[in-house]
């Protein structure tokens, strides 16, 4: 017993002081302000900023949904392979998430801006070209970009442990491919399915980086929340970090209330034993 | 033929499952489940995985209402001939006849066959009932009639009430189960079970083979059955397939393939065997260790070279003065029901079943009756088998592939 809390003593302290503590200070900022006195006056205006919240779960929710219909079919491809060309794949799958991500958008940028290798192409062909910067699909295209290896990981690891016996046992007591599928892999797959949704959709919230460099806050697109907290903290008035205190609070509670909606989905499909009947 | 096989099914479930064998049926007038009628036709299969060649040249009926073991050891290709049956794998050449129809090109999903893998596949996100239920549930089978069959199945391999059983909850026999009735309830022409006992324990292993034997004759359906344990196959099967290399190398009764082995193979995989190598002198007259026997075998050219077989346990241990043959015992391995002697004659060592003690280094002597020496003609397996100088328990578990956890999975 001793010895277990000594090991955990390490973890103890680096809990304290960068998740508790911050934690603490997020909370005390939301319910100050800027004297330093209690106040909810931050939290009230959060009304106004109500229309970026939406906007920032939309474009949260178009990114997860494309990455979930890009990797499910790839994942599910990788896993049926053979060991070797698995590993492989996923390395491939994994080889850009060692690069910086900052460099990787801003490539993507410099392909789809307005005179980027996309237009001229396009102009080369003899084609209208296309204003994709600045727009919901610009930052949509760049969140799947950045995130759908967290989509195709999960994905992956489920699918490995699906016993190709049982997809043999499924076609073998009459299943087509579309039985086998939604019968069968889908419910086998759900676990994976979620914990990529969660992986994918709550950095997609919350990023600032794709929106800032894709998009056009607050001109042509909306500007999503993670960029608006950026300003707030950025600013000098210490007013400013109120709000953003109160916003990433808010952030915070939304995305643990999407995590708790998921969970509870898993544990049903536990239950009554797969979500297809 | 669908609609019959329906009238047959209901009738069973009218009857409650008394056991009844197929004679009594077709004794009772009922014409549609003639003897002898041939259900799956295998023509010429051909099949290579990796340059390796699987299956060649391959030919066999199987008829209808039997049960047929396939029997042979890892790798000699009954698997992936039982796999090209199911759908799951097409042959590079050779035809497949089902009731007299080609179905090579149909998939799986299509085929009136259904397979008992050999790790159960149950589905894990499903319950008992559900597993069971899949089938119908996949044909859009009525609810009403849905759950009638699966209590029907239930009750047919004694898993009443397990319905809501989670599949994680039970034990590997009762898994088993589940999936005999999974793949029952979608009433197939022909169940193909892929050495489905494999990973149970020795006595649950015995209840299940009975049990199976006993499903299958109610049923009257033809079991097709894959295995590389041969008491298994002696003790369930009317027909044994014996399969090395991927060919055929004899099919009979489990008596005929005990009893008339057509090659070394067969001999030492069967069982225990002793085999020699002789001269057929005439008809009915063979010499081996120099010495002329009666014997019950004839149709041989005069003086061919042949192989002969003495089973361990139809030899008799004499006074040496008395015997045909005399050795000495280099050693004896006590067996519950008999010792395992090993017996030197002359630099061959012989392996005798015995319920006497003989010490090692006793000098001993054997009688071989006529009935107790079978000739077979000369093959490749010639030479190969049936000599116990190097024989011990410890290596004969080392060589065996399938006697590792795990093991034998794929063929």
């Amino acid at each position: 017993m001793k010895r277990t809390r000594l090991t955990l003593f390490p973890f103890g302290i680096w809990m304290i002081l960068f998740t508790i503590i911050p934690l603490a200070m997020v909370v005390w900022f939301a319910l100050t302000d800027d004297s330093g006195h209690f106040s909810l006056e931050n939290m009230a205006q959060i009304v106004n900023y109500l229309p970026s919240f939406w906007y920032s779960i939309w474009v949260g929710a178009l990114s997860t949904f494309f990455c979930l219909i890009l990797a499910y079919p790839l994942a599910y491809s990788i896993s049926r392979r053979s060991g070797r060309t698995q590993r492989t794949m996923v390395l491939i799958v994994m080889l850009p998430m060692w690069m910086n991500s900052l460099l990787r958008i801003t490539a993507l940028k410099s392909i789809i801006d307005d005179n980027g290798l996309l237009n001229r192409f396009l102009e080369m062909i003899g084609l209208e070209p296309v204003k994709l910067v600045g727009t919901t699909a610009a930052i949509v295209l760049g969140m799947v970009y950045d995130f759908l290896p967290f989509m195709i990981l999960p994905l992956y690891s489920v699918m490995t442990k699906i016993d190709n016996r049982t997809i043999e046992a499924a076609q073998d007591l009459g299943s087509n491919g579309f039985q086998v599928l939604s019968r069968v892999i889908l419910p086998l797959s759900v676990p994976g399915i979620l914990s990529g949704i969660t992986m994918v959709f709550v950095p997609s919230v919350s990023t600032f980086v794709v929106a800032t460099l894709l998009g056009n806050g607050g001109v042509t697109t909306p500007l999503m929340i993670g960029e608006i907290i950026e300003f707030l903290f950025k600013g000098s008035a210490p007013a400013y970090n109120n709000m953003g205190a109160v916003l990433s609070l808010v952030l915070m509670l939304l995305i643990l209330l999407c995590i708790a909606v998921m969970n509870s989905v898993d544990k049903d499909s536990d239950e009554i034993g797969g979500m297809v009947p | 033929m669908m609609l019959r096989f329906h009238v047959h099914w209901t009738r069973l479930s009218a009857r409650n499952f008394v056991p009844f064998n197929r004679t009594v049926y077709t004794a009772k007038g009922d014409a549609f489940f003639m003897e002898n009628k041939c259900i799956i036709d295998l023509k010429n299969i051909a099949i290579t995985f990796d340059g390796e060649q699987i299956l060649q040249g391959l030919n066999l009926s199987i008829k209808d209402g039997e049960f047929v073991t396939l029997l042979g050891p890892s790798g000699c290709g009954k698997t992936t001939l039982l796999r090209i049956i199911g759908g799951f794998v097409s042959p590079d050449s050779g035809d497949v006849f089902f009731d007299g129809k080609r179905i090579n090109d149909l998939p799986s999903h299509k085929r009136p066959v259904n397979t008992i893998f050999q790790r159960y596949a149950l589905f894990p996100h499903m319950n008992v009932f559900e597993n069971v239920a899949f089938g119908l549930r996949v044909r859009k089978k009525k609810e009403d009639e849905i759950r009638q069959t699966v209590e029907q199945m239930l009750n047919l391999v004694n898993l009443r009430g397990f319905e809501k059983r989670n599949i994680s909850t039970l034990s590997g026999g009762q898994q088993q189960r589940v999936a005999i009735a999974r793949a029952l309830a979608v009433h197939p022409k022909v169940l193909l079970l892929d050495e489905p006992l494999a990973a149970l324990d020795l006595k649950l292993r015995k209840d299940m083979q009975v049990e199976l034997k006993k499903i299958q004759q109610q049923l009257g359906i033809t079991f097709l059955y894959v295995t590389h344990d041969q008491e298994e196959a002696l003790s369930m099967s009317d027909t044994v397939v014996v399969m090395d290399a991927g060919q055929i190398q004899q099919i009979g009764t489990p008596q005929d393939i005990y009893n008339e082995p057509q090659n070394a193979f067969v001999a030492d995989f069967i069982g225990e065997s002793n085999i020699l190598d002789g001269i057929m002198h005439a008809d009915y007259l063979v010499e081996f260790f120099g010495r002329k026997f009666d014997c019950l075998d004839h149709g041989f050219d005069p003086m061919e070279p042949v192989d002969v077989v003495i089973r361990p346990e139809d030899i008799d241990i004499v006074e040496p003065i008395k015997g045909h043959l005399t050795g000495t015992v280099t050693s004896v391995t006590f067996k519950g029901v008999h010792f395992e002697t090993i017996v030197d004659f002359k630099g061959f060592k012989w392996l005798i079943q015995t319920t006497d003690y003989y010490a090692p280094d006793t000098t001993i002597g054997i009688v071989l009756n006529p009935e107790d020496i079978h000739i077979m003609k000369k093959s490749a397996y010639s030479g190969l088998f049936g000599d116990y100088s190097s024989y011990s328990e410890e290596f004969d578990e080392l060589a065996d592939p399938d006697a590792a956890p795990e093991g034998g999975a794929a063929e």
